[in-house]
């Protein structure tokens, strides 16, 4: 059958429980779309080549590098990003970052937080080492890390 | 790997309340929720996004641009280039006396570009990826022309020269000497010469790019620059002269910045192409730099030679001497450079008594990104050298390196120490953080460790590395380099108000990149007032409008607990006085009777006599008929000034910085002998910044340079090829460590207050040098038993330390011993 290409499609997400009808241009990446279209400038971008993980979100549950996800593949997926973690209280591990120091200037913090949420739902008290794993996609530059697992670890524990 | 003691050895010299406590960040709760606010998240309606198109030479002629193909596309709302650029501003002003005064730097290139990278047009357009778009339709004709890439080439005659108008690549250079070197080492029973040392090229690279949203007022000609410019009084210096306009044309407003450490002061040039756009367009003009432009083109650190040196050494290990040869590398630029040629002698002699000192600095620019400040920006260089000499002098001379430390280190008993060019190290104890580290990483067990290593094929070794970290700069010893500025001392601004309801409203003049001033400014006011901690707003950022700063405020060069805090304590003492004076006026009693306390201002000898501050504040701003007098207006402005005298020029001599934080680093390796992958298998690092107001944002401090360090000195590096293509253009290629490269760590710290500082405190976060220093260290002492190679890079990736194993005698020709 032929096709013919479309520069703008018409996508149907669902972001932190509201759902959204936008046309978009088909070029358009996710992260952009969460913040220039929606408003929801908590995802971050930090390096354009999938390598920081500062624009983590959750895609139908499951944490994706918004960066190297089109608006367009998220057409009819439910979108969590850091924005719909928690509500007006604190989860357990946002509390559990500032406990632990875990951040210093929050740049890479959604995205951390987003990858470790996805951890804890799989695995409810991870080791030092599994959260050493799950975060390594994810690039600080200010904490040098052992906060930020320390936080994690430690709020797996609360969690269980 | 998280297990990180704290040993802590106090002094309290001012009364703690708030202060010294790990009270919870402020700032958390909205960056944890999404909710900061970083200059990206700014929006404006009909805002154009701007893109730099970059030149893809790293030295060329531009013979033509045009730019009509990328003016037709639908959706472009405009372009600059060079040419224009040329004709509406004034070239940058140059901080550098000749030859680097003649050095003309523009926003965009002009006529020539000199690095790869380097902004030759903005394109401007309805949506960033329609700006890339046009970019590719612009029509650049370039005439190559030859580079140089390696600062000792570019001394060469007959090297490409960048800058014509300077009649060669040099930008400064300046004889530094102190003391009778020469005797020193005609006494000396040792001399020790290593040839060659490099500092090389890299920065700390924040997650948050550059970038600024840009508006321009057409009735009142003044720009609003929404930005993360972490130095807006250095900004408005360079950019108000290149623009033709008043400092007060400039507004600068900076919120949540994310991660700075001194790569984020020199974005004048592109703020200067924005506010051309903003002006030109007639619309909000938005830019966020990507991540290869930044790698390309934004303030890397200062890469450093140091040639022909030599150590004089006495039998007994008493080093009284050195001198040497400091070849710098600027980039093609000359940002913030050449400061980089005074700041190192801040810490001229590192943690050492030496006495006698000649350091030969030239400074030359190459077809590399402009260097500019960089965490430990100069002094880090000048540290790492100090630390290699004293490795290489033991190594070479068979000293125990723990023991040379000790005796070398300028002693507790000598604090205030004076060093050989006038700096005085105001506090400190180096013998007994040194053994606290040695404690920390079980130094005792080294000998045990390294056997059970080399029973597992492993070669083990230990280091230390030992760091100043100076704070508060004095800012004329930039008249070291160039007599004729008009730069001197330093100071920062905060003001405090009490308001309509009794809030507490503390604005800082101070720029926070993630260094918890919101937290630790309330904590040192809650003190002063005698209030809740949580009742205290304050507001870190810049804002021109809130009358808030001075020309050095921002943040940088590890004066926050100086000046920054130094500043809130003047400003809410003065608030305090002006609360306690209304509370007499109304009680009737005298102002000494009346003490801030649980939220109010009350009579010392009877409680109940109390005012709440919601009283004291709705007095003077709604209900003040009836006082025969003014009542104290509840607001008051402080401007810390530290004490500072023009250093001696002509001697280069002089006290530069106010504070010296100290840290110890130490570590252990193993290196796989056949492939030079190594490992860091264990880390401890004790810092000393004086009094700590929030200890657990100290030891972030501590953490995250240490991790930046680590990075440094095993992966990151920005490498370029011979024709000036960088290497290393992202995050794929320029490795910053992850979460599975962190070694564990265990951090300890003690506190020797600043006799200099209102509160005890010293300025801290720029002493992740130490881990460089330390990983020298450590694989030159793995190598001993493996053709003893001397480490002669502050840079070890695993191939150069299988090539030193491989081949220890190309680093062992770099070193000589001569006995007398």
């Amino acid at each position: 059958m032929a096709t013919t290409p479309v520069s703008e499609k018409v996508v149907t997400v669902s972001v932190n429980g509201t759902t959204y009808e936008y046309e978009v241009p088909t070029r358009r990446l996710l992260v952009h779309f969460l913040r220039d279209d929606l408003a929801l400038t908590g995802t971050h971008i930090g390096c354009d080549t999938g390598s920081c993980g500062a624009c983590t979100v959750h895609l139908n549950g499951v944490p994706v590098k918004s960066c190297a996800v089109l608006a367009v593949q998220a057409d009819g997926a439910a979108v969590t990003t850091v924005e719909g973690l928690g509500g007006e209280e604190l989860t357990p591990l946002q509390q559990s970052f500032s406990d632990h120091h875990a951040l210093q200037c929050g740049y890479c913090t959604p995205g951390m937080l987003m990858s470790a949420a996805a951890l804890l739902d799989e695995n409810p008290s991870p080791s030092e080492e599994d959260v050493k794993i799950a975060l390594q996609g994810n690039i600080c530059r200010c904490t040098g890390y052992w906060n930020i697992v320390e936080a994690v670890v430690a709020a797996g524990k609360g969690a269980a | 790997m998280t297990t990180t003691e704290t040993e802590t050895t106090t002094t309290p010299t001012i009364q703690k309340g708030y202060v010294g406590q790990n009270v919870p960040r402020k700032e958390d709760r909205r960056l944890v929720q999404g909710q900061g606010t970083f200059f990206d998240d700014v929006k404006r309606h009909g805002m154009g996004y701007v893109h730099f198109l970059r030149s893809p030479y790293a030295h060329a002629r531009i013979a033509s641009i045009d730019v009509s193909a990328a003016l037709e596309l639908p959706g472009v709302y405009g372009t600059l280039t060079g040419d224009e650029v040329a004709i509406l501003t004034e070239p940058f002003f140059q901080i550098a006396a000749e030859p680097g005064a003649n050095v003309r730097d523009y926003a965009l290139a002009v006529g020539k570009v000199r690095y790869l990278g380097e902004p030759v047009v903005a394109v401007v357009a309805q949506t960033r990826e329609l700006a890339r778009d046009a970019s590719e339709l612009v029509m650049v004709d370039y005439e190559p022309l030859d580079v140089v890439v390696d600062a000792r080439k570019a001394l060469e005659h007959g090297s490409p020269v960048l800058h014509e108008e300077c009649g060669g690549n040099i930008s400064y250079s300046g004889l530094w000497e102190w003391g009778d070197v020469d005797k020193a080492f005609a006494e000396a029973d040792h001399v020790v010469k290593i040839s060659e040392l490099h500092f090389d090229r890299f920065n700390s690279t924040p997650l948050e790019t550059n970038g600024a949203l840009v508006e321009y007022n057409r009735g009142t000609g003044q720009w609003t620059l929404t930005c993360n410019n972490q130095f807006p009084g250095f900004a408005a210096i360079m950019m108000a002269p290149a623009l033709r306009v008043g400092a007060n044309k400039l507004r600068f407003v900076t919120q949540d910045i994310g991660g700075a450490f001194g790569n984020k002061i020199t974005t004048h040039p592109q703020l200067v192409a924005l506010c051309l756009l903003a002006r030109k367009l007639g619309r909000a003009v938005q830019w966020t730099e990507w991540r290869t432009d930044f790698h390309q083109s934004m303030s890397h650190g200062n890469e450093r030679w140091f040639l022909d040196t030599e150590v004089a050494v006495m039998a007994d290990g008493t080093m009284t001497a050195f001198r040497t040869k400091a070849l710098d590398d600027a980039g093609a630029y000359l940002r913030y450079e050449p400061l980089g040629g005074v700041i190192w002698s801040q810490v001229a002699p590192g943690m050492y008594g030496w006495r006698n000192l000649r350091l030969d600095f030239t400074q030359v620019m190459t077809n590399k990104a402009p260097c500019s400040p960089n965490r430990g920006y100069s002094r880090m260089q000048q540290l790492w050298f100090t630390e290699r000499i004293v490795d290489v002098v033991a190594h070479e001379l068979g000293f125990d390196r723990v023991e040379l430390r000790k005796k070398n280190y300028v002693q507790p008993e000598q604090m205030p120490y004076e060093t050989p060019n006038g700096c005085v190290y105001d506090s400190g104890d180096y013998p007994r953080a040194l053994d606290v580290v040695l404690d920390l990483i079980g130094y005792d067990t080294i000998e045990e460790r390294r056997k059970d290593a080399a029973a597992r094929g492993k070669l083990l070794g230990f280091g230390i590395g030992s760091t100043l970290d100076s704070g508060t700069n004095n800012f004329g010893q930039s008249q070291l380099l160039n007599p004729e500025l008009q730069f001197s001392g330093n100071n920062e601004v905060a003001t405090a108000k009490l308001d309509f309801f009794g809030e507490i409203v503390v604005t800082l003049g101070t720029v926070p990149q993630g260094q918890g001033h919101e937290t630790t400014a309330a904590q040192i006011a809650a003190d002063i007032l005698g209030c809740d901690v949580d009742i205290i707003e304050v507001r870190a950022g810049h804002d021109d409008y809130w009358n808030s700063h001075a020309g050095f405020s921002g943040t940088y060069a590890s004066q926050f607990a100086v000046t920054g805090l130094g500043a809130v304590k003047g400003a809410v003492e003065e608030l305090a006085h002006q609360m306690r004076t209304l509370a007499s006026m109304v009680l009737q009693c005298s102002v000494d009777d009346i003490e801030l306390a649980e939220g109010f201002a009350r009579m010392k000898e009877n409680h109940e006599a109390a005012l709440p501050f919601m009283a004291l504040g709705a007095i003077p701003n709604m209900n003040n008929a009836g006082f025969p007098i003014d009542p104290p207006q509840m607001n008051a402005r402080f401007v810390f000034r530290p004490q500072f005298d023009v250093p001696d020029k002509e001697k280069k001599f002089g006290n530069l910085t106010l504070t010296y934080s100290m840290q110890i680093h130490a570590c252990v390796v193993e290196v796989d002998p056949e492939t030079g992958v190594y490992e860091i298998v264990d880390y401890a690092a004790v810092d000393d910044c004086g009094v700590r107001v929030n200890p657990k944002i100290v030891e972030g401090q501590v953490m995250g340079a240490t991790a930046q360090a680590i990075g440094a000195a095993m992966f990151e590096v920005f490498a370029y090829d011979d024709e000036g293509n960088l290497l290393t253009p992202n995050f794929y290629d320029y490795h910053v460590p992850h979460t599975l490269d962190m070694p564990p760590l265990k951090t300890a710290a003690i506190e020797t207050p600043s006799p200099f500082t209102s509160l005890g405190t010293k300025g801290m976060g720029e002493g992740g040098g130490g881990g460089i220093h330390c990983v020298s260290a450590a694989l030159q002492d793995a190598l001993m038993t493996s053709g003893r190679a001397i480490v002669t890079s502050s840079h070890n990736p695993y191939h150069r330390v299988w090539e030193m194993i491989r081949h220890p005698e190309r680093s062992r020709e770099k070193v000589e011993v001569v006995s007398l």
